[in-house]
């Protein structure tokens, strides 16, 4: 299923990310990653989601990215020792979650507990309340309103994080600059 | 980037219709995939595209640096705004119920003006960041 | 256990792992970067593989279909994408501003600065 196979070349774009030196090519590769997710993402039904995650992900990421990267060289320098040692955490880590997943309900399960609860609610009621088909809009606007307000408010501090980060004060004092 | 025919043509065709998708994007969320942050993004990525053409000093003067700021704040006050008007006319705060004759359209004017606020904020913080970013210097000890 | 029903979750798992073995063992902050931000993706995919239900369509209510998609897990991952993306925005400051400072990006590096200059500053 498209799905299977969009998964298996992500996995497979992450190995090229890890082994790849020059940090132009893993930008790129990354950007690639990003519109493979938002493929799988559609494929999974979240349209929403996909399209946030190809503008934002593939779009602003990269260009940020490439931005930085401008700014600071392009080369990461060779690893002195063999890390096995962070290879081997990860394995085990690795080894540990997919142990806890073996409880976990199957893919397309209708009868998983997170389709319960809450949801039936609102894909029942959404257009009768709110007046919007589109029921994560609703959702999101109206529903769980608190947590975009949360979310504005983190981008917005990003943005004020930011500028204070990287201003320029353009002062002379003594011949001095304050960068 | 100037000296490329192809590309100052084909950017100055493209941008009318990317703005005028994110307007789409934005206001038809309500019945399709969409959205204040999409639409913000969007809006972003058409002003970075210009900047990558043209050059970010004209792309400055395009969208001056005092009006992405203000469009950072803008955006946050805009959705605590419509959550004040809620306590205003009467209910709880974010209230939508009140803000118009009837729960439905209250609901739906409440979304209205919550998604443009987001979309505001995210649109002007992106272009920031891209300003900042594009804007600096390479330090005087690099190759 | 069932390969098919579960394969989502260990491509998930090996997408986060792969994530966090570029965190902890490249030195490059910005390689270290990236590597966080797949581990932010492979949890966006932890959230949406459950929800979708085979046969269903995308959360849009209309007449035509019965079975849609879970809208939740949507909900709280749109905001997760606008989170991480303002993290990794902070995070490149950060690394241009350590640049500036260090000249250059690589953990050792600077570390090996700061143990070196740091009683002279």
């Amino acid at each position: 299923m498209i799905v299977i196979v969009l998964l298996s070349l992500m996995a497979v774009l992450t190995f090229g990310i890890a082994l790849q030196r020059n940090l132009y090519a893993v930008v790129v590769l990354s950007g690639a990653y990003s519109f493979l997710m938002a493929t799988a993402l559609v494929a999974l039904d979240a349209v929403d989601v996909a399209m946030t995650e190809a503008s934002v992900g593939a779009g602003i990421s990269t260009v940020l990215l490439l931005g930085a990267l401008y700014l600071c060289g392009g080369e990461e320098a060779k690893p002195l020792t063999r890390p096995w040692l962070p290879l081997a955490i990860a394995l085990v880590i690795a080894g540990a979650l997919v142990y806890g997943t073996l409880g976990l309900p199957a893919f397309s399960d209708p009868t998983a507990p997170i389709h319960t609860h809450v949801v039936p609610r609102y894909l029942h009621d959404a257009l009768r309340e709110t007046g919007v088909p589109n029921v994560v809009t609703a959702v999101l606007a109206s529903y769980r309103g608190y947590d975009t307000l949360g979310e504005t408010t983190v981008v917005f501090t990003a943005g004020a994080g930011v500028i204070a980060l990287l201003r320029r004060l353009r002062r002379r004092k003594d011949g001095e600059h304050k960068a | 980037m100037r000296g490329f025919l192809v590309l100052r043509v084909v950017a100055k065709l493209l941008m009318p219709f990317m703005l005028v998708f994110a307007l789409y994007v934005q206001f038809h969320g309500d019945y399709s995939p969409g959205g204040g942050f999409q639409a913000g993004v969007i809006i972003a990525a058409t002003m970075i595209f210009y900047a990558l053409i043209f050059g970010l000093p004209v792309a400055r003067q395009l969208v001056p640096e005092a009006l992405v700021e203000t469009m950072v704040a803008l955006g946050v006050l805009i959705y605590a705004g419509v959550g004040v008007a809620g306590l205003l006319l009467g209910g709880n705060y974010l209230d939508y119920f009140v803000l118009a004759h009837s729960p439905v359209h209250g609901q739906e004017r409440g979304i209205f003006w919550v998604e443009v606020g987001v979309a505001v904020t995210v649109s002007g913080v992106m272009l920031k960041i891209f300003y900042m970013f594009a804007g600096r210097q390479r330090s005087a000890e690099d190759e | 256990m069932n390969v098919a029903g579960h394969f989502s979750y260990w491509v998930t798992i090996l997408l986060m792992v792969a994530g966090l073995y570029i965190v902890i063992a490249r030195g490059n902050l910005l390689k270290k970067l990236i590597g966080l931000s797949i581990f932010q993706t492979s949890v966006y995919l932890l959230y949406i593989a459950p929800g979708k239900l085979i046969g269903g369509t995308a959360p849009i209510v209309s007449p035509a279909f019965k079975v849609y998609s879970n809208p939740l897990p949507h909900v709280l991952i749109l905001t997760a994408i606008v989170v991480g993306v303002a993290t990794l925005a902070l995070g490149l400051a950060l690394v241009v501003r350590i640049r500036e400072a260090y000249g250059s990006i690589e953990e050792d590096e600077i570390l090996a600065a700061d143990r070196d200059g740091g009683d002279q500053e």
